[in-house]
């Protein structure tokens, strides 16, 4: 495993000014904890991608067919054709820079490869000499070069320190989004079977058993039991959990990082305390999917075919089921896939309705063809509509920020909903810096596959621009938790703040919806919450016990 | 590439190709400086242009991927972003309208710094960069468009407005143009921010240099004949007359310093089609920019859609069929 310089030292190592030596002139060291581990070759077979043999990026020897250039270039061409998005940001690019300083692995790590202009040159420049006809006949005056087996690393390297949080994108002229152009190199790698195992074998997993993690369907159903059990020692509520049950309003589809690991659990006991509220309270019902137990799609970091083929089982499962619409967890990458990919895929979704909320009325007229509503969106109309008895002191122990998490943003447009819902269930919340947040929000710096251990390294680099944000909050306000709807921030969060700012932690909004959400008996006064979802005593009550032992 | 070779390359092959000029011109060879050429480079910056558009038209835009950089159309009481967020084409329109007359990406851009005792990162707004992009490619619009003076006849009477607005000081005679000066500078400001700037200079190619040399070279040779070594302007006007009446002829006694700058003029237009500078046309089919905010709305169409092979619910349930029995997870087959 990598070893992890004190943060002092890795501050010390940030250096903005490029080296004298010309960047196609240096190659990457392949420096432990800067890049994650290759794919398996089990879950390249599951997928029946091609190479498959167990890929190891350190080896000098990457075990690529005879013929790699040509099917990299002929994937290229392939794409060139297929995607206009990509032609044109090989094509337009002025190199003025206004996107060099934006990405969060070049603030953080200093390295110039990592300016999304440089990321995109990489390609750019075999692009240009296989392409182009000035690359062609001038070679590297017109800023060309061969595709060697280095330069071919090289591209992997920094493909895969690109977590495709699209801030580059918002700063450009022309709006060159380096996320796409990463998603087409990665595209390419896969052609070669180089993707990193963070990626591979979720995709691998979700395509089996339907969820990242390769949960069999029994195990699943154990999980949840087991979080419900827990909830029950601190609500006292007995949230039924139906699983594969035709005929329900709604599927409601959370990612797995929502009932595999804390702090996400506490986000998936929260979204069970509303939903057993709306069931007890308005007779408004529910289904999980052990077929459909993935919110969240690796395939987007992977291919599109990929992300597709995962994709495809939120509908078919919603048909067979035959809800209404579909509910969507906290998730950030599952929503861009939902949002800018699904119905384009996988629709049309002609067998499901318009989503109707149906305690509300509200018509959700801009899910109207996806018909999938985001569980802020559900929430905030709940809360809109006085739906829901809140109590917001018990978030009271709380100081809270927001944390935009980089696809809902930029991918989305998901900036209000979210607020207005820790806004009706905190009453300590602070905004972080203007330039930090929104459309200008800094990634985890584990998105896109890179959150393995053990890349941690790269992780540490790239999240310091958010962590650093959090810290200056923290400083200011007294901040100690950070809210996200995304479950890749809940994991990689936690590591993050211990290494940059220790004394914050992290949740989703539906944790803190489910602190606050008055539950029946103890609207009529039977029962009296004393600690949150964690455990945690709530203010006034720090001198007892806790109910959890 | 170092900067030297970058720099110098992009330096030299423009000085070479004013001493081409001034060697043609020495040699009599005024019809293919002042004639062919241009016709030539005109030929090839409408037929290539033509060329690179189309040719990124024919790839399709398979998904809807516009970048938002506000609020969503979402819950009616939510105030969404029209402009930033689109829902509609009109308002997509508009937001790259925005983007082309007043580079509103850029006007966002700042400026990292790092203080590394803390460590505290801070952001500035930085606009030097917007700054120096819009008076530059505003002061070359107007540039471009006063040489309409030299085509039409009688000329065209928002041109003399434009003139005199741009001639508004009165300085010297003739009068001072603005435009030609500002363009100068800007041009000259993008090029230092080229050199400067550590990163920018890591980056920058011969193909950043060029264009920016060539520019500069075309508004110093148009400043010198207008002020300095002036030339026959009423040959010249012939000379430019001719070519749009396409009864080309070249008039004794223009100076050499003429063909200098309609030289560079035509290699300019001639070099656009394969360049970056396609980025003037790129911006309006930029997928990240051009298209509304709406796909949970309406159904984006990709016209290659593939087939893809898919885990079947039947599959999954025949694998884990006794384990979901036993579970008590509902089955479709007993
Ligand atoms: C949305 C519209 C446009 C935007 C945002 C834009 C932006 C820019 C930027 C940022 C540069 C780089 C300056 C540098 O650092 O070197 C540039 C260069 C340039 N642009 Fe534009 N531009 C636009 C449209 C146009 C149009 C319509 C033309 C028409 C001729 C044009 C011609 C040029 C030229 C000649 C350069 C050369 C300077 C260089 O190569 O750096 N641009 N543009
Ligand atoms: S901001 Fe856009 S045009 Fe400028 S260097 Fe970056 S990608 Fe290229
Ligand atoms: S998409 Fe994000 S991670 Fe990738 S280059 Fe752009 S800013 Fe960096």
């Amino acid at each position: 495993m990598a070893k992890l310089p004190k943060p002092d030292e890795l501050v010390k190592s940030i250096d903005y000014t490029p080296p004298e030596k010309p960047w196609m002139e240096t190659k990457p060291e392949f420096i432990p904890g800067t890049y994650g581990y290759g794919v398996k070759a089990k879950n390249l077979k599951i997928l029946g991608f091609p190479n498959q043999r167990d890929f190891y990026p350190s080896d000098e020897d990457w075990q690529l067919p005879e013929n790699w250039k040509e099917i990299f270039l002929e994937g290229m061409e392939d794409r060139l054709n297929r995607f206009r998005s990509f032609r044109l940001f090989m094509d337009i690019c002025v190199r003025c820079g206004a996107c060099a300083d934006k990405c969060h692995y070049f603030i953080g790590g200093g390295d110039p490869k990592n300016m999304p202009v440089l990321r995109a040159e990489l390609l750019r420049s075999i692009y240009r000499r296989y392409f182009t006809a000035s690359g062609k006949i001038l070679g590297k005056v017109a800023g060309a070069r061969d595709l060697t087996y280095d330069v071919f690393k090289e591209l992997w390297y920094y493909l895969y320190q690109c977590s495709e949080c699209r801030r580059c994108s918002v700063f450009c002229p022309y709006g060159i989004d380096t996320c796409e152009i990463t998603m087409m190199g990665r595209e390419l790698m896969n052609l070669l079977g180089c993707n990193v195992n963070w990626a591979g074998e979720p995709v691998a997993n979700c395509y089996r058993t339907g969820n990242h993690l390769g949960i069999e369907p029994q195990g699943i159903k154990s999980i949840f039991e087991f979080l419900r059990d827990e909830l029950e020692d601190i609500t006292g509520v007995h949230v039924d959990l139906p699983f594969n049950q035709k005929g329900a309003d709604v599927l409601f589809i959370v990612p797995s990082g929502s009932y595999f690991a804390d702090p996400g659990t506490y986000t998936m006991e929260g979204e069970f305390l509303l939903l057993h509220y709306l069931k007890e309270k308005y007779g408004f019902t529910y289904t999980f999917s052990t077929y459909a137990s993935e919110g969240g799609n690796f395939g987007l970091f992977t291919s599109n075919e990929a992300m597709k083929r995962l994709n495809a089982k939120m509908y078919a499962e919603a048909k067979r089921l035959g809800v209404k619409w579909i509910l969507g967890g906290e998730c950030g990458h599952m929503w861009r896939v939902i949002h800018q990919y699904m119905a384009t895929m996988n629709g049309p979704a002609d067998f499901l309705e318009v989503p109707r909320n149906p305690i509300t009325g509200t018509v959700f007229e801009h899910a109207k063809e996806t018909k999938m509503v985001h569980i802020c969106e559900f929430t905030a109309d709940l809360i809109r509509h006085g739906k829901l008895p809140l109590d917001k002191s018990r978030n009271d122990h709380w100081v809270v920020t927001y944390h935009d998490s980089c696809n809902p943003s930029r991918g989305m447009g998901f900036f209000e909903e979210p607020r207005y819902v820790i806004k009706s269930v905190c009453n300590n919340f602070y905004e972080m810096p203007e330039n930090t947040i929104r459309e200008k929000t800094f990634c985890c710096g584990s998105g896109a596959g890179l959150g393995s251990d053990e890349n941690i390294i790269t992780r540490m680099r790239g999240g310091l621009p958010r962590a650093n944000a959090v810290k200056y909050v923290h400083e200011k306000y007294g901040v100690n938790i950070l809210a996200c709807i995304c479950a890749i921030d809940r994991a990689s969060f936690p590591p993050l703040f211990e290494y940059w700012v220790p004394e914050v932690d992290c949740c989703g909004i539906h944790e803190l919806v489910g602190n606050a959400l008055v539950l029946p008996d103890e609207e009529r006064g039977v029962r009296k919450r004393k600690t949150d979802l964690r455990g945690n005593p709530l203010k006034g009550f720090e001198d007892e016990e806790g109910t959890e032992e | 590439m170092s900067f030297n070779f970058s720099f110098y390359f992009a330096l030299f092959t423009v000085v070479g190709l004013i001493a081409v000029v001034l060697i043609g011109v020495g040699a009599h060879l005024q019809f293919l400086f002042g004639v062919v050429i241009p016709y030539l480079a005109v030929l090839i910056f409408f037929v290539g242009l033509l060329y690179r558009v189309v040719k990124w038209a024919r790839s399709p835009v398979p998904f809807r991927i516009p970048t938002t950089c506000g609020q969503q159309k979402s819950l009616p009481w939510i105030k969404y972003n029209k402009l930033e967020s689109p829902f509609t084409n009109f308002w997509a329109a508009v937001r790259v309208a925005l983007e082309v007359l007043c580079f509103r990406s850029l006007f966002r851009n700042t400026k990292v710094v790092l203080t590394k005792g803390g460590p505290k990162l801070s952001y500035f707004s930085d606009k030097w960069l917007w700054l120096g992009a819009i008076v530059f490619h505003y002061s070359f619009l107007v540039v471009l468009l006063r040489h309409l003076r030299f085509f039409t006849q009688p000329v065209p009477s928002f041109v003399q407005l434009l003139e005199k607005v741009d001639g508004f000081f009165e300085i010297g005679v003739p009068g001072l143009f603005v435009s030609g000066v500002v363009l100068f500078v800007a041009v000259t400001y993008l090029l230092l921010r080229r050199i400067t700037i550590p990163q920018l200079r890591y980056i920058s190619l011969p193909a950043d240099y060029f264009p920016l040399f060539t520019i500069m070279a075309i508004a110093f040779t148009g400043i010198l004949m207008r002020y300095f070594f002036k030339v026959d302007i009423v040959a010249v006007k012939k000379l430019t007359l001719s070519l749009v009446t396409f009864h080309p002829e070249v008039p004794e006694g223009i100076g050499g310093l003429f063909y200098v700058h309609i030289f560079l003029v035509s290699v300019l237009f001639a070099y656009f089609p394969f360049s970056k500078l396609m980025h003037m046309a790129g911006v309006f089919l930029s997928p990240t920019r051009n298209l509304p905010n709406n796909s949970r709305a309406a159904r984006h169409i990709n016209p290659w859609n593939p087939v893809v092979k898919v885990h079947t619910y039947e599959e999954y349930e025949d694998e884990f069929r006794e384990k979901m029995k036993a579970a008590g997870i509902p089955v479709e087959k007993e």
